[in-house]
């Protein structure tokens, strides 16, 4: 599976591209022109380097290639060829260099080419890994995304996250950690919407938000992040209005598409954790999968009528096939559209799938690794059945008939002429019984 | 062996109830004891005598594929619960 090519398509304007990064004040990104100039980039300099930059977090530096970029940096900051490279001429295993993101290992290394206005971030790879307790297989895969650096917190930044810093459990360090992550939430809706408000409480340094639905009134009755005004926007966008309301330290990147076999690397990779809140089994299972290629943690959550069901698949631990290999077919599980789900019931859910990123991102306390945690609403009662890694699974281990073995992403609709649970029977008759309901209402 | 079923909501438009009674001394002789009991139970869980994919059974929170899958033997007070894979979250 080769993933090195992998990037966000900046032309769709859906992904900001400055957007990880903690300038906000970015000038705008310019193309080459063509003169005979040196392009003009700018990079971005992590914590361990900063001391050379006079403490400045992004710096102007020229050269066609990265090669004369890092050579033009070691002109005007004496000393950061040796502090990034040491004694020699490559580019150490430790030290990655990213170009719009783009990490150069899969570009052309040290002579990709540079255009006027690029962003260049030089990254130590072990910058912003495994804090002290965090379990080695919580760590997530060193993902394209330049880490978010935090350095002291701001006396503002102290006062709102107080609650969280004045628990042994967090503490300054703790929450730096929070604010240094990154985490996509696939869907904006019934489970997206409690994720998504308490991570932006917490101060995540980076929400991803995948939805290309727009929001419809029938969503009210459960979605928080939306509301009467934000009828018939775009999700992504109302998500991100509302997130940005709470918290405006937040950096919210919007998806704005299905999420496909074209897309699922490029949207997830430069995220740490993905938290599921899909609506359906296609995605469901994309996520999963594309989750396993990319050795990214995954936060899997699922609601119908009064039923939950979290749990956490972490790289090389398993994964959502070891539990169901494959989606039911079209129509043996209803989906919610089709049978009701409490609205109270995706806050619960989604809060504590909120609870176990945070745990994972903190590296505190058991998570629901290994554990799939069901809550039933009706009895108001959590049990919880164990799981574990499926020697034989599918896509992450070794199956019998090896012809069964997932090598790649799929995408179910395609081959089942229909989304799940949304065959055009069950649509129509859903339309129907929503009509009914709706002439029943004018009636009244 | 009588022992207790627990299913989910999907389930119960077949068997009325979350908790069902049923009996026998294996798990695949169980399934048939509910399906006597509840017509068309099988079929909701079951394809070619072998379990959906996208439905797991556990008995006391173990998943029966890791232990003797539907020739997994039951005893008087155990309990087992059915779980099909669940969909919901945005929409």
């Amino acid at each position: 599976m080769d993933h090195g090519h992998l990037h966000i398509d900046r032309k769709t304007g859906t992904v900001d591209p400055a957007s990880h990064l903690p300038n906000p004040t970015l000038p705008p990104r310019r193309r080459a022109t063509g003169g005979d100039e040196m392009p003009s980039v700018n990079v971005y300099i992590p914590t361990p380097f900063r001391k050379l930059t006079a403490n400045r977090q992004h710096v102007e530096a020229e050269g066609a290639d990265v090669a004369e970029v890092l050579a033009d940096l070691d002109r005007r900051y004496p000393g950061f060829r040796a502090a990034v490279f040491g004694k020699g001429e490559e580019v150490p295993a430790h030290i990655n260099i990213y170009v719009n993101k783009q990490e150069i290992g899969s570009l052309e290394g040290v002579r990709t080419k540079v255009a006027e206005g690029d962003e260049v971030a030089v990254i130590p790879a072990l910058a912003g890994g495994a804090g002290v307790g965090q379990p080695p297989s919580a760590v997530p895969s060193d993902g394209a995304r330049p880490r978010k650096r935090i350095g002291a917190l701001t006396p503002e930044q102290v006062n709102r996250y107080s609650r969280h810093i004045i628990m042994p459990q967090v503490g300054p360090a703790g929450q730096r950690k929070i604010m240094e992550s990154s985490v996509l939430i696939i869907g904006a809706g019934g489970l997206g919407s409690p994720i998504a408000v308490y991570l932006a409480l917490a101060g995540i340094g980076t929400i991803g938000i995948v939805d290309f639905d727009t929001v419809d009134i029938s969503n009210l009755q459960r979605q928080i992040l939306h509301q009467n005004d934000d009828i018939g926007k775009p999700k992504a966008q109302s998500a991100k209005e509302t997130i940005l309301a709470y918290n405006p330290d937040v950096e919210v990147v919007t998806h704005e598409v299905p999420i496909t076999s074209d897309n699922a690397f490029e949207i997830i990779e430069p995220y740490d954790y993905v938290i599921n809140g899909a609506d359906n089994f296609a995605a469901r299972y994309l996520v999963n999968d594309a989750c396993y290629f990319l050795n990214k943690p995954l936060i899997d959550g699922s609601i119908l009528l009064f039923d939950g069901q979290v749990t956490v698949y972490l790289p090389g631990q398993g994964c959502y096939r070891c539990l169901y290999p494959e989606p039911p077919p079209p129509g043996m599980v209803p989906s919610c559209a089709e049978a009701g789900v409490l609205g109270a019931l995706c806050g619960t859910v989604g809060t504590i799938q909120a609870t176990e990123v945070l745990k994972l991102i903190l590296g505190v306390g058991e998570s629901l690794h290994g554990r799939l945690l069901l809550y039933d609403a009706l009895d108001m009662q959590f049990r919880q059945v164990r799981i574990k890694r499926d020697p034989k699974c599918v896509l992450c281990g070794e199956p019998d008939d090896a012809s069964k073995k997932v090598t790649g992403l799929i995408d179910y609709e395609a081959f089942c002429g229909g989304a799940f649970g949304h065959t055009n029977e069950e649509e129509q008759k859903a339309a129907d019984a929503a009509r009914e309901l709706r002439e029943k209402a004018s009636v009244q | 062996m009588a022992v207790e079923v627990k299913v989910t909501s999907v389930l119960q438009k077949i068997t009325g109830a979350k908790v069902v009674q049923g009996e026998g001394g294996t798990v695949g002789e169980l399934l048939a004891d509910l399906d006597r009991r509840y017509p068309g139970f099988k079929n909701q869980i079951m394809q070619n005598g072998s379990l959906h994919r996208f439905v797991n059974i556990y008995l006391n929170d173990e998943d029966i594929r890791y232990l003797d899958q539907l020739n997994t033997k039951l005893k008087d007070g155990d309990s087992i619960s059915i779980l099909p894979a669940l969909a919901g979250g945005a929409a």
